[in-house]
């Protein structure tokens, strides 16, 4: 039951991290992913999904996706009506599914962040009912299939296993939330793994949507420079398998980190803007760092939210700053969207798994792109590869609709 | 084991814009009439029952946040005040509230405005429809309009997914995060989505709204429902077709009481309505069925479900009332709802003791 269940008396499980899989313009799968995160390599180019002449940004970070899924337990009918976001969220979710070793099993939760879902789905059965709206070919499969929970019930069946579905759609944020929650989940005891992530496409309503905003770079994506002038769209998933550690280590599984703090928090100043004091983003942060019972001091790296624009990164750099005071001057501080644009829905799952990448590695995510600092930014952004002891990364995601998350994860030495 | 209480509810749907409204409607048991949706490039127009506009124009359509906002989040933001309503303490500065908002279709409106600015023109598409177009914006609202909200979620799912959202503000009331926690399922309705319902379940009526409940676990909240059960979720799949996954439900909602409604989402001569007619095919109590009256209301008519189950226990004409949600593609879910003062046994949590009869 869902409710009531029993109350744990037991001190919440530690949550360790023992399967990841990506999908970006980097590339498909961990390697690439970690190349071009160390490198800081740009990954934007002319967008071909869908006409852009009439718009004033004209390129994005479009995903190659690979001709050939992996083997699943998927029919050739439903691949067939598998969407651009459902295919590299089952890459993504296939790739971490094989890292933790996982096999089939009955009740292991499956919990995503997307925007947009099959929105490209949604576009196409508009485009057709409007424009020949006499035809009803595949109308009724895109009906449904653009809707996230198939392309999670895709993911059931790819994988062979059952158990609860839930989407979460706070915007930006929606990644790094349902990573949130699913550490919540083991936390209180409800489970004791859970594959979670996020994953967006591009389209051609969001892409028109951002620029109709004016917040989309017609130059280059440099979050915290001053002379940062918008967002560049991005597309990509992430997955990671969850679970307790006592289970990883009951499996012998190998543990590429552990996830230590979450914070959320809702900034009611407006639907599109942040408070321009990050009060939102302040909490989520001091939250995060509270549950994971760390101190900024204990933090070396930050991955922010850095979206390019003059709002948000102006509001989260007073946020870093506000949060971590003195140790601020030397915090590691760097933007991957610079390199792979915003995934929006993905955003949060990709940037944690990026996260990992760096507490593997022991490196720094570069942030090339990169030229005059913004004054408000008092902390330095790691514009060049570089090798560091990375023991603590936190990890900023913020929406639309004011909804802000936080992950902190740790190595595992 | 922690008690949670519903400390108010609210609803908007096509008989108006309160839960007093809804209920009505169901007790009258007569379907509402329908109104003509044209749709583009066809003769003969679509049907649905829409949401009238109100008698008076809501006061909180005065906040400068709701000005551009779409119906969806007047729909949400009106069930939402009419929860809170009853127990001021809920709109107190100093009550952290939280907000689980459950959408299926979310903003179709805007979104369809929107696209179709960008398929003429992209570059004289409106700034001001875009933001209104996410799933997250009415929950973003309410949360402004409420000003005591302190956490947030958007939810995605097929209508069972409301329960969902009912289990996550447990979550939340449990770790004490939050002291009231609202759940809002709210839909909108536009001619493609009664074109899409036509593409999928012919005679559906497409319809839209919005129900809320508030929950809290201090008993001076409560409006005299105590939420009993909230069963698992029984996920459709390969292994578990949407007739199991009802039957599944079913039986962890156990055997009921004399005396007991079933609040069920049949919409009646619908070829969906099957797994869940075979489910409880041996329930002999009474039952009410929004859907029969009112339509195919996605989310807001699972909200209804449970607004009406919460109506029907406050009143006292029944000492529980069960909530069969079983939903369109992803899962089945239900709930139990009990008066507050109850000696009626909660389900447990183990699934094998107290009154469940698996």
């Amino acid at each position: 039951m869902l409710f009531p269940h029993s109350p744990s008396s037991a001190a919440p499980p530690r949550v360790v991290i023992t399967g990841a899989g990506i999908i970006t313009a980097l590339g498909a799968g961990w390697k690439p992913n970690a190349e071009g995160f160390r490198a800081g390599r740009p990954a934007f180019r002319p967008v071909s999904l869908f006409d852009v002449s009439r718009q004033r940004a004209k390129f994005a970070a479009e995903v190659d996706l690979p001709d050939a899924l992996p083997p699943t337990g998927l029919s050739g009918r439903q691949i067939a009506r598998l969407d651009r976001a459902g295919g590299m969220l089952l890459r993504a979710a296939c790739e971490a599914w094989q890292q933790a070793g996982w096999k089939p099993a009955g009740n292991l939760p499956l919990v995503l962040g997307t925007t947009a879902g099959g929105m490209s789905l949604g576009e196409d059965y508009f485009r057709q009912a409007v424009q020949t709206p006499r035809r009803h070919g595949r109308q009724a499969t895109r009906a449904i299939h653009y809707q996230p929970q198939v392309q999670g019930r895709m993911v059931l069946d790819a994988l062979g296993f059952t158990g609860p579905i839930t989407i979460i759609s706070n915007a930006c944020a929606s990644g790094g939330n349902a990573i949130g929650h699913a550490w919540d989940l083991i936390r209180c005891g409800q489970t004791e793994c859970v594959l979670a992530g996020g994953y967006d496409a591009l389209s051609q309503l969001v892409f028109a949507g951002f620029d109709a905003l004016q917040t989309l770079t017609p130059t280059r994506c440099r979050p915290f420079d001053a002379r940062r002038d918008g967002l560049a769209l991005g597309e990509g998933a992430a997955i990671v398998a969850l679970e307790t550690l006592e289970r990883a280590r009951r499996r012998n599984a190998s543990i590429l980190g552990e996830l230590i703090g979450y914070g959320t928090t809702i900034d009611q100043y407006h639907l599109t803007q942040p408070h321009p004091q990050g009060d939102a983003a302040l909490s989520a942060m001091t939250l995060a760092c509270e549950s994971a019972r760390v101190a900024p001091e204990d933090i070396d790296y930050v991955n922010a939210h850095g979206t390019g624009t003059l709002l948000n990164d102006g509001a989260e750099a007073l946020a870093i700053r506000r949060w971590a005071g003195h140790r601020a001057a030397t915090l590691p501080v760097s933007s991957t969207k610079a390199g792979i644009g915003h995934l929006l829905g993905g955003a949060g799952a990709v940037e944690a798994v990026v996260c990992l990448m760096a507490l593997c590695g022991q490196w720094l995510p570069a942030q090339t792109a990169f030229e005059i600092p913004d004054p408000a930014c008092n902390f330095p952004i790691v514009h060049q590869p570089r090798d560091a002891r990375v023991n603590v990364a936190l990890s900023n995601s913020f929406g639309f609709g004011g909804v802000n998350a936080t992950l902190i994860l740790r190595r595992w030495a | 084991m922690s008690r949670i209480f519903v400390a108010g509810w609210g609803a908007v749907s096509p008989a108006g814009w309160n839960a007093a409204a809804l209920c009505g409607a169901l007790e009258g048991g007569t379907p509402l009439p329908l109104q003509p949706v044209d749709r583009p490039g066809w003769e003969k127009p679509l049907r649905a029952r829409l949401v009238p506009n109100p008698a008076v124009r809501p006061g909180f359509l005065a906040h400068p946040r709701l000005r551009r906002t779409s119906l969806i989040t007047h729909y949400a933001a009106a069930a939402a005040l009419e929860a809170v309503a009853g127990r001021g303490a809920t709109r107190d500065r100093k009550c952290r509230l939280g907000i689980v908002i459950c959408l299926q279709s979310g903003c179709v409106n805007y979104s369809c405005r929107f696209f179709d600015e960008v398929l003429k023109d992209p570059s004289t598409a409106s700034p001001l429809l875009f933001p209104e177009t996410v799933y997250a914006a009415p929950a973003s609202h309410v949360a402004a309009l409420l000003e005591n909200v302190t956490l947030a979620c958007s939810l995605v799912g097929d209508p069972a997914s409301f329960l969902q959202g009912a289990a996550l503000a447990v979550q939340w009331l449990e770790e004490n995060r939050v002291d009231a926690c609202l759940v809002i399922g709210a839909e909108e309705t536009n001619w493609i989505l009664a074109d899409a319902l036509w593409h999928l379940d012919r005679p559906a009526i497409i319809t839209g709204g919005a129900g809320a409940l508030c929950l809290g676990r201090d008993p001076k909240l409560s409006a005299g429902v105590e939420l009993a059960a909230i069963t698992d979720p029984h996920t459709y799949s390969g292994g578990c077709s949407r007739r199991q996954a009802a039957r599944a439900m079913r039986l962890q909602l156990g055997k009921s009481d004399p005396g007991e409604l079933l609040c069920d989402g049949i919409a009646g001569g619908s070829r969906a309505d099957a797994p869940e007619l075979a489910a409880w095919r041996d329930w002999t109590g009474p039952r009410v069925s929004p859907k029969r009256i009112l339509g195919e209301g996605m989310m807001a008519a699972a909200a209804w479900q449970c607004v009406a189950a919460c109506h029907a226990v406050a009143g006292c004409r029944f000492t529980a009332a069960n909530v069969s949600l079983v939903g369109s593609n992803q899962q089945a879910l239900g709930a139990r709802f009990v008066r507050a003062d109850s000696s009626i046994s909660h389900l447990s949590a183990g699934g094998s003791t107290g009154n469940i009869q698996p």
